[in-house]
């Protein structure tokens, strides 16, 4: 599109270019700066934050306040750093994704390859789950895990992170499967092969890019959920998201904002990580979405 | 279909002693064997949950729910409560500011991004990372940079703007803005990925025939790009929003809903009355009417959406 304007004035159109690369240089800033400024916080002494400002670089390079938040500081009532918290998030993260991915890819190919008569219909009532907002579920969900006796356990966690992540990961599944030409399964029907068969010699092998994307978007949803966490769990069993916000609202001694930036960026290293490993399918799980919507 | 029905009727032939006779009924009720589970979980737990809710909704229920029937006397208790009401217009200044500012954001950025940009994917990664944050992380974050004493306030006075004051944290008028600040800076990257690839899927031919007829480049964007980028303008707007009616941990995490109750949304109101304050009914009450919410703003965008694609 820009090589038409290019060709009009070579001289407007540099200052042209140059106008928005710095536009999108400033905006980088913009994007980086919170970053920056949470890791540079998280190296500073207390002394150093009080006589400094955001953007001043800490002078020596301490890890005190990171060993802080893994290790000793308080949630509440308890003082014992985020470890704990984090080993709770891994334990119920890793079955949740696992279990409703594997749940999504078996719908979304029961639902394209073999349609049949309201699969549509199925489909589009599995979709007005996405939509809803959670708060409309949380009490009656509150009273089943209870009466079930898995309140604030890692199982009911796992639980209810399934049933309300199912429907996004068969959203996945089914947009990209029905981008898999019939032909393909027709022939394996003609074969013999039967419904099982045909998915794990055959489409399973074809799937990983949807597979990648659906493991990242739960993981990213899973990870960063506050509202069930907040809700379904208490006191130690909670999840890290929690334990942050407890970590950084608990009201004792002296403020500590180098130890809450330190625990803000353990909370976020997982989901950051998988991003800078995988960004492509991170986008690409965002839009597939969106695009289909 | 002639290749389905020959396989029913040549398959079993071919190999009669493996196939058993049930295998083929087993195997044509898989699929719906398969999707039954998740779609009776959706039936008892989104469309029984809602019903459940909506009949807490209208007992009188506070610690512990109890079914005598209390007519609409929670939702009378809702619309009398000064703290609902501030929640909803928060929702209707965020929401608005939000959705307006990322929709503005996205399209600037993924034009500009979209002008053959050396280390494009590169940038590109940038502005998207804080949506691999969770609003907690973010809400800390901010909370830090516009911390009145040791944030942004400090860094424009050591910079020589002594009288620079900037307390919205704690300014009950402003609150609500700061929770707008921080769920751009989150989302609006994700709206400019959303706008480039609506930008990327334009016929390259169109442009190129309006420049042919002496359109300016400004002129091509206002009038053939931008326009054509409806669909993205409405998919953006439905997660927007959604986004905006379900907001919670920002706010939790920002301002904690204060000071006082200023910059309370319905999430937290419904959060904070439920299972903070023992006020179940009122909490399932606020529910139902954020699920309202949802359906009204919704609804109504996709029906003339898809009425507008009926006729185009």
């Amino acid at each position: 599109m820009a090589d038409m304007s290019v060709a009009h004035t070579a001289g407007a159109s540099k200052l042209g270019r140059f106008i928005i690369y710095g536009l999108l240089a400033l905006v980088c800033l913009y994007y980086l700066m919170p970053l920056f400024v949470m890791l540079s916080t998280s190296l500073k002494s207390l002394d150093e934050i009080r006589a400094g400002n955001l953007l001043s670089l800490p002078g020596e390079f301490r890890t005190d306040a990171w060993v802080k938040a893994w290790d000793s500081a308080c949630t509440g009532v308890q003082c014992e750093g985020l470890k704990g918290f984090f080993w709770n998030s891994v334990s119920f993260v890793v079955p949740a994704v696992v279990i409703s991915t594997m749940i999504g890819a078996f719908n979304g190919y029961a639902l394209t390859m073999y349609r049949f008569r309201g699969s549509d219909l199925v489909f589009g009532m599995l979709m007005i789950g996405c939509f809803i907002p959670f708060q409309v579920v949380l009490l009656p969900m509150a009273q089943t895990l209870g009466a079930l006796g898995i309140a604030n356990s890692t199982v009911g966690l796992v639980f209810v992170h399934v049933v309300y992540g199912a429907a996004f990961t068969t959203l996945f599944f089914r947009n990209y499967y029905v981008t898999i030409p019939d032909e393909l399964v027709k022939a394996a029907k003609i074969d013999g092969a039967g419904f099982l068969r045909i998915f794990f010699s055959i489409i399973l092998p074809l799937s990983v890019p949807i597979i990648v994307v659906s493991v990242i978007w739960q993981f990213t949803q899973v990870w960063n959920d506050f509202l069930f966490g907040v809700v379904f769990s208490s006191g130690d069993r909670q999840p890290i998201t929690v334990a942050l916000n407890n970590l950084v609202n608990t009201s004792t001694g002296v403020k500590e904002y180098n130890v809450d930036m330190a625990a803000a960026i353990i909370a976020a290293l997982p989901t950051l990580l998988v991003y800078i490993v995988a960004g492509k399918y991170f986008v690409r799980g965002l839009t597939a979405g969106a695009v289909k919507g | 279909m002639n290749a389905t029905v020959l396989s029913s009727t040549t398959a079993p032939a071919a190999r009669p002693a493996r196939r058993c006779r049930w295998c083929d009924t087993l195997d044509a009720w898989l699929p719906k064997l398969v999707v039954a589970p998740t779609f009776v979980c959706s039936l008892v737990f989104v469309y029984g949950y809602i019903l459940w809710t909506a009949v807490l909704s209208l007992t009188p229920s506070r610690l512990l729910p109890n079914y005598e029937f209390a007519g609409l006397a929670q939702y009378e208790a809702l619309f009398d409560n000064e703290r609902w009401w501030q929640a909803l217009s928060n929702l209707a200044v965020f929401g608005g500011g939000f959705i307006v500012i990322c929709l503005a954001v996205g399209l600037l950025l993924a034009v500009l991004l979209d002008q053959k940009i050396r280390a494009e994917g590169f940038i590109r990664s940038i502005y998207l990372y804080p949506m691999a944050l969770s609003f907690i992380v973010t809400g800390t974050a901010w909370k830090w940079i516009l911390n009145p004493e040791f944030g942004i306030e400090k860094l424009m006075h050591d910079w020589g703007f002594a009288n620079f004051t900037f307390d919205w944290l704690i300014d009950p008028e402003w609150s609500i803005y700061t929770v707008i600040v921080a769920a751009v800076w989150q989302s609006s990257g994700f709206v400019m990925a959303l706008f480039l690839a609506g930008l990327r899927g334009i016929d390259d031919s169109i442009i190129k025939a309006a420049q042919v007829d002496g359109a300016s480049m400004p002129t091509i964007y206002r009038r053939i790009i931008i326009p054509s980028l409806r669909p993205v303008f409405f998919s953006s707007f439905m997660i927007l929003a959604h986004i905006a009616v379900k907001s919670f941990d920002l706010v939790m995490a920002l301002t904690n809903g204060g000071p006082g109750f200023s910059s309370d949304l319905p999430a937290t109101f419904m959060y904070s009355f439920a299972f903070t304050r023992n006020q179940i009914g009122l909490g399932a009450a606020s529910a139902m009417m954020m699920l309202m919410i949802v359906v009204a703003v919704i609804v109504p965008f996709m029906y003339s959406e898809m009425r507008r694609s009926r006729h185009g």
